[in-house]
């Protein structure tokens, strides 16, 4: 596989979920109606004994999910972010998260990039309601790669996960090989003039950012902060220290989301300038994904010139 | 097997601690806790199998309590099978206690199989449950409580529709119809009859008895575990703060604590009731 090919994280979550029910019988998945465009009807096929549709209907998606873990499964449940975080939001809250049970969300169709759906389907407030709940963990995975670490990750914690993940095909750029453990952040990029923190998709934007930048003569760390709760707090402060000013970029709303919890950390231990690339308090709308990433300023450009802009303040 | 002489003074002496506790606490449900108490005793004394000293055995039947605001009937009995001792249902409501105001799972009291309180979610759970037992070919049941105004939730419908998809014969709806709700009558506020027809039309089991009648609810139980493929229903019409005459059918009973010689006239009264 060689860098810059691209395919969607939601196949990585697909295979990642056969892999697992291989290796454990207790993994049980949970679909609403979705079961083909959100990639578990691969393991729908393999493993038909450990699988229900539970049809249109998101809070009985999380109930009967949260059956299953009390009866010792380990489940995961599927469907567009919007649905499976925000319809069921207080089943989560209540029945998952206050009982700590072991039932993993994942969001798929994630950001903008859903494209010609438009606003109803186009999930940019789940990190921000589901990083909310206490015991909840949070985790964007960046590529086809790290998704199939996270997903495998996940079973081995014991208690919620949100994984969030996308529709549309982007860059592989890690590999096997690449450090992944839940909580820990990657430098992907070393560099003392200005840390870019991202995450899912604006990590690769990230990095074509920092080679823009290094062409100006500005070294930008990037860092690839795929858990966004618990969040690397070390890595973030040290860059801080280190690099006087922080960029956060996300393909997701800035009010409450990555750049929130970034600056969550930032202000209790390091205050320094940070600029937030994202949503900026709108809905989203029909389009190509290309045409609505750029719309949106979501694009490697507009990282950069977040960039140029907070080495003024620093 | 335990008789029915023995489950009236059971009966007593759960609705004497159900009064004495939500007294101590100075808050909570006495109305719907009072409701469910037969349906509650005997199945826990004669119909579910279950663990006192080991609740987490995995052949033990399921109860899940989604009208979690009368956990108090639901502490009681566990203590009075000594699944934790009776002093700390004293406790109830008070900081740092394991008998929160709504069942919370992670306080680790015995017996709490999921933390409730939020209505409309315990049938989805229960069937979730249900669904995994019939996976690994087991053959545990699962009861579910909830209330009559509960059925005001969507989310109990959509549990409804998958239960009888799936055919789940091991699940045990149990609806107290006591007929009241914090606003008033259920019919007032948002009529949710004809129940039995409502389950029957989502191609459950149904059975229809008077809640506080032991030998109804006794082959109302029989009947659910012969059930062979549907989900089965059991509407049980009870009074709302049965066993204490001042609160019997009144709404306010729903979330008010009694005086002190209210309390004192409502322990008089269940101890009478059961010479």
């Amino acid at each position: 596989m060689k860098i810059g090919e691209k395919k969607a994280t939601r196949f990585g979550f697909g295979e990642a979920l056969v892999e697992l029910g291989e290796s454990n019988p207790k993994i049980f998945v949970l679909g609403a109606d979705t079961v083909s465009s959100v990639l578990i009807s691969n393991f729908q096929k393999r493993f038909p004994e450990r699988f229900i549709n539970v049809g249109i209907a998101e809070n009985n998606l999380i109930g009967m999910a949260s059956g299953l873990a009390i009866a010792g499964f380990i489940p995961f449940v599927s469907t567009y972010g919007v649905f499976s975080t925000g319809r069921p939001w207080e089943q989560i809250r209540t029945t998952v998260c206050y009982s700590n049970l072991n039932v993993k969300i994942a969001g798929s169709h994630s950001g903008l990039m859903v494209g010609p759906d438009g606003a109803t389907h186009q999930a940019l407030e789940e990190i921000t309601i589901m990083r909310c709940l206490p015991r909840m963990k949070v985790i964007v995975p960046c590529d086809f790669i790290e998704i199939k670490k996270t997903v495998i990750a996940s079973a081995c914690v014991d208690g919620p996960v949100y994984i969030r993940y996308g529709r549309e095909n982007t860059p592989i750029f890690t590999n096997e090989d690449t450090f992944f453990e839940i909580g820990k952040a990657n430098i992907l990029r070393d560099g003392n003039d200005v840390a870019i923190m991202a995450c899912g998709t604006m990590v690769y934007e990230s990095l074509v950012a920092a080679e823009i930048l290094k062409q100006k003569g500005i070294e930008a760390r990037v860092i690839n902060i795929h858990t966004i709760k618990p969040i690397d707090e070390k890595v973030i402060i040290d860059a801080a220290k280190e690099c006087g000013a922080v960029v956060t970029a996300e393909e997701h709303q800035i009010h409450g989301g990555f750049g929130s919890a970034v600056s969550e950390v930032l202000v209790r231990n390091c205050p320094v300038p940070v600029e937030m690339i994202g949503v900026n308090d709108r809905f989203g709308e029909s389009g190509d994904a290309c045409d609505l990433i750029c719309k949106f300023k979501l694009k490697d450009i507009n990282i950069v010139d977040a960039v140029l802009k907070i080495l003024k303040r620093k | 097997m335990i008789e029915k002489s023995d489950l009236n003074v059971v009966c007593v002496n759960i609705r004497k601690d159900i009064i004495k506790m939500l007294y101590s606490a100075g808050s909570g449900h006495p109305g719907g806790s009072l409701s469910s108490v037969e349906l509650l005793v005997s199945l826990y004394f004669k119909h579910m199998t279950f663990y006192p000293k080991n609740v987490k055995n995995p052949n033990r039947d399921y109860f899940i309590l989604s009208k979690g605001h009368v956990c108090p009937v639901l502490y009681a009995i566990l203590a009075q099978l000594e699944c934790f001792n009776h002093d700390e249902l004293s406790t109830l409501r008070k900081i740092g206690s394991r008998l929160q105001g709504h069942p919370a799972k992670d306080k680790e009291l015995p017996g709490i199989e999921v933390s409730t309180g939020s209505l409309g979610y315990g049938l989805s759970i229960g069937a979730g449950v249900a669904v995994g037992i019939k996976k690994m070919n087991k053959n545990n049941k699962v009861y579910v409580l909830m209330g009559d105004g509960e059925q005001q939730e969507g989310s109990i419908w959509e549990a409804a529709m998958s239960a009888a998809h799936y055919k789940l014969n091991n699940l045990c709806a149990i609806i107290d119809d006591n007929g009241l709700q914090i606003d008033g009558a259920t019919k007032d506020i948002m009529n949710v009859e004809p129940l039995i027809h409502k389950y029957r039309a989502f191609g459950w089991s149904t059975i229809e008895i008077d809640g506080h009648n032991l030998e109804e609810i006794d082959k109302a139980y029989l009947r659910f575990k012969a059930e062979k493929e549907k989900p089965t229903v059991i509407v049980a019409k009870t009074i709302k703060g049965k066993g204490v005459s001042f609160m019997e059918n009144i709404t306010d009973w729903h979330g008010k604590i009694p005086s002190k010689e209210l309390t004192e006239k409502a322990i008089t009264e269940i101890e009478k009731s059961a010479q």
